[in-house]
């Protein structure tokens, strides 16, 4: 797939209204960090991830691998995933509902094609891809295995476990992202734990860093082609991709209280207003 | 009664790092992880024979469960292994979401199990591990009691779809179980038939209850012996079926009463066939330094307390 960074816009403002209805038909969610993360996501799942819906397999074989480490960033994963043809787009309105295979937290017990592994519980996904990219290492499978963190869920230890480990195996298959907008449940990262410099810790780690414009198509571009350039180099690499959580919407914009919470009815009207619609129309 | 004998003590542990071997020289799919204690997992003979398919973690469990799970989803079969505490209780969450919850292939490889841990103390004793496995849906829950065993169950393990947790020691014990015996998971093995009391034992106290069924014999109890090394899927059937038998029956087990094996009998006994019941375990306690033969006698899980133990529920039928 190859999109102009116009079809990609496009497609990034319909991700967005499908969060923001989907939070709101469930009641529920987290709309905030979805929203941070809708451009560079799209861009990779549109434009960089060697991957084919028709023939998934959990396994990954043959096929380059996305593990949402930050499991609440349900809404984006789910319209992406739907977008790219990995299951209807209709199953959408489904989102935290009984019997749904769109889990509030993504779960491999619904037969839900594109994911493949289990989170939620933070700080976990980043492991699972090092395994992941061990695992196509000793399969000789050169395609790469992706991970989404959030800057938040770094505060877990595990996720430094990982990066130790990773760097360790030189796994120059693994490419990890982290959503870095600053903020988290209860506010501001620097406010509830502040982690400081996350290019010079990843560089500490013994990992290739790339800095990068998270609502910027040209320079998300930039970052995915200096990432994947990586391969061979024996280093795993983390692309910070600085956002906005809430962006795309002036009132949900650059606040964490829009991490958990969902508009109201008016809110989503006028939200859907800004958003505007797009060709591909809502689910 | 059927006589056992002792071909000569062995460590479990040693049983597993032997079957692991086994099992990777059939299955190339089989690695292995450990989270610095490697030599301590009897993992060296694996390292050695298959390198590449060996990872150190380093003293990182999380990440190692973690990592594990990707390896598995990818089709791997990952055994990982640490002390039973380092790889349950400190690793609960992830065993939960990424193994169980996220039905990954992973084999917890749990060994220096118990109290028989010995002299490193409490920190390092575990006697709630099998209550944590066991509340988790879907896991299977072994705890062989002897070398042979524990080889035999590390294949079973492998050949088998889905998380295990495998349970095992660091003491050299009697080595006593037929070397050629195949595990089947979920199956109760009947040690000696007896008609006066029935002795559920798993793990290290299998060895135990044997000893004590010789004792009873002596005073005229006919013991019937089972071991149940799988303590998930229980074989409810081989255990009523020996309940309706005898009418009295005793669980002992190296591990705490609450969550253990004693507690799930008991759940199956109060739905199909009360029956007068006694326990043999660590009770509501940690456990302390000593050497592993002091502990199992100053905690009540030796032959002697399951002979009492046998003797108060004869006479409570």
């Amino acid at each position: 797939m190859n999109k102009s960074k116009e079809e990609l816009g496009i497609i990034a403002t319909q991700v967005r209204r499908d969060i923001l209805r989907m939070v709101c038909m469930a009641k529920s969610g987290h709309p905030g960090g979805s929203m941070s993360s809708t451009d560079f996501l799209t861009a990779l799942y549109f434009n960089e991830m060697s991957h084919d819906p028709a023939t998934w397999t959990r396994s990954g074989k043959g096929q380059d691998m996305f593990i949402l480490s930050a499991g609440h960033m349900t809404p984006v994963y789910y319209s992406i995933l739907s977008r790219c043809g990995y299951f209807p787009v209709s199953e959408l309105a489904s989102f935290r509902q009984m019997g749904t295979r769109l889990q509030g937290h993504p779960s491999v017990r619904k037969n839900l094609p594109g994911v493949f592994q289990a989170s939620g519980s933070l700080g976990q996904g980043l492991s699972a891809a090092a395994g992941a990219a061990l695992g196509k290492k000793l399969d000789k499978d050169n395609h790469l295995v992706w991970c989404l963190c959030g800057d938040g869920e770094s505060e877990e230890g595990q996720i430094w476990e990982a990066g130790m480990f990773a760097a360790h195996h030189k796994l120059d298959n693994l490419i990890a992202m982290t959503d870095w907008n600053g903020k988290q449940i209860d506010g501001p990262v620097d406010e509830v734990a502040g982690e400081g410099d996350l290019a010079a810790k990843w560089d500490a780690w013994g990992w290739r860093v790339i800095v990068a414009e998270g609502h910027d198509f040209d320079s998300i571009a930039k970052a995915f082609e200096l990432a994947k350039a990586g391969a061979g180099s024996g280093q795993p690499t983390m692309i910070l991709f600085k956002t906005e959580m809430g962006h795309g919407v002036d009132f949900m914009a650059g606040t964490h209280k829009w991490h958990g919470s969902v508009p109201k009815p008016e809110q989503l009207e006028d939200a859907l207003k800004q958003l505007g619609e797009t060709p591909l129309g809502d689910f | 009664m059927k006589k056992y004998i002792d071909t000569g003590k062995k460590d479990t542990r040693s049983g597993f790092g032997a079957g692991l071997l086994i099992a990777a020289q059939a299955d190339e799919r089989i690695v292995a992880l450990t989270a610095d204690l490697k030599g301590s997992l009897k993992m060296d003979a694996f390292a050695a024979e298959f390198p590449e398919r060996f990872f150190q973690c380093g003293i990182a469990e999380a990440n190692m469960v973690g990592a594990a799970a990707g390896l598995a989803i990818t089709g791997k079969i990952p055994f990982i292994g640490s002390f039973a505490e380092f790889v349950t209780g400190r690793v609960y969450d992830q065993l939960r979401q990424e193994v169980a919850y996220g039905n990954t292939n992973v084999k917890i490889a749990s060994s220096h199990a118990g109290i028989t841990l010995g002299e490193d103390g409490a920190t390092h004793q575990t006697m709630e591990d099998i209550a944590l496995m066991r509340a988790l849906p879907g896991m299977v829950v072994l705890n062989p009691c002897d070398y042979n065993q524990t080889l035999q169950a590390t294949l079973a393990a492998a050949r088998y779809d889905g998380p295990v947790y495998l349970r095992f020691g660091r003491p050299a014990v009697p080595n006593f179980t037929p070397a050629d015996e195949p595990f089947v998971i979920g199956k109760a093995v009947v040690l000696n038939e007896g008609a006066d009391v029935t002795l559920l034992a798993t793990g290290h106290t299998v060895w135990e209850a044997l000893q004590a069924a010789e004792t009873l014999e002596a005073e005229g109890i006919a013991a019937e012996v089972i071991d149940l090394a799988t303590i998930k899927p229980l074989d409810e059937a081989a255990i009523l079926t020996s309940a309706r038998k005898t009418g009295a029956v005793v669980v002992a087990e190296e591990h705490n009463l609450a969550g253990g094996l004693g507690e799930a009998v008991a759940g199956v006994l109060a739905l199909h066939c009360p029956t007068p019941m006694e326990f043999v375990n660590g009770a509501d306690r940690f456990g302390q330094s000593g050497t592993p033969s002091a502990l199992m006698a100053a905690y009540g899980i030796d032959a002697p307390h399951i002979a009492d133990a046998a003797r108060k529920a004869v006479g409570r039928k």
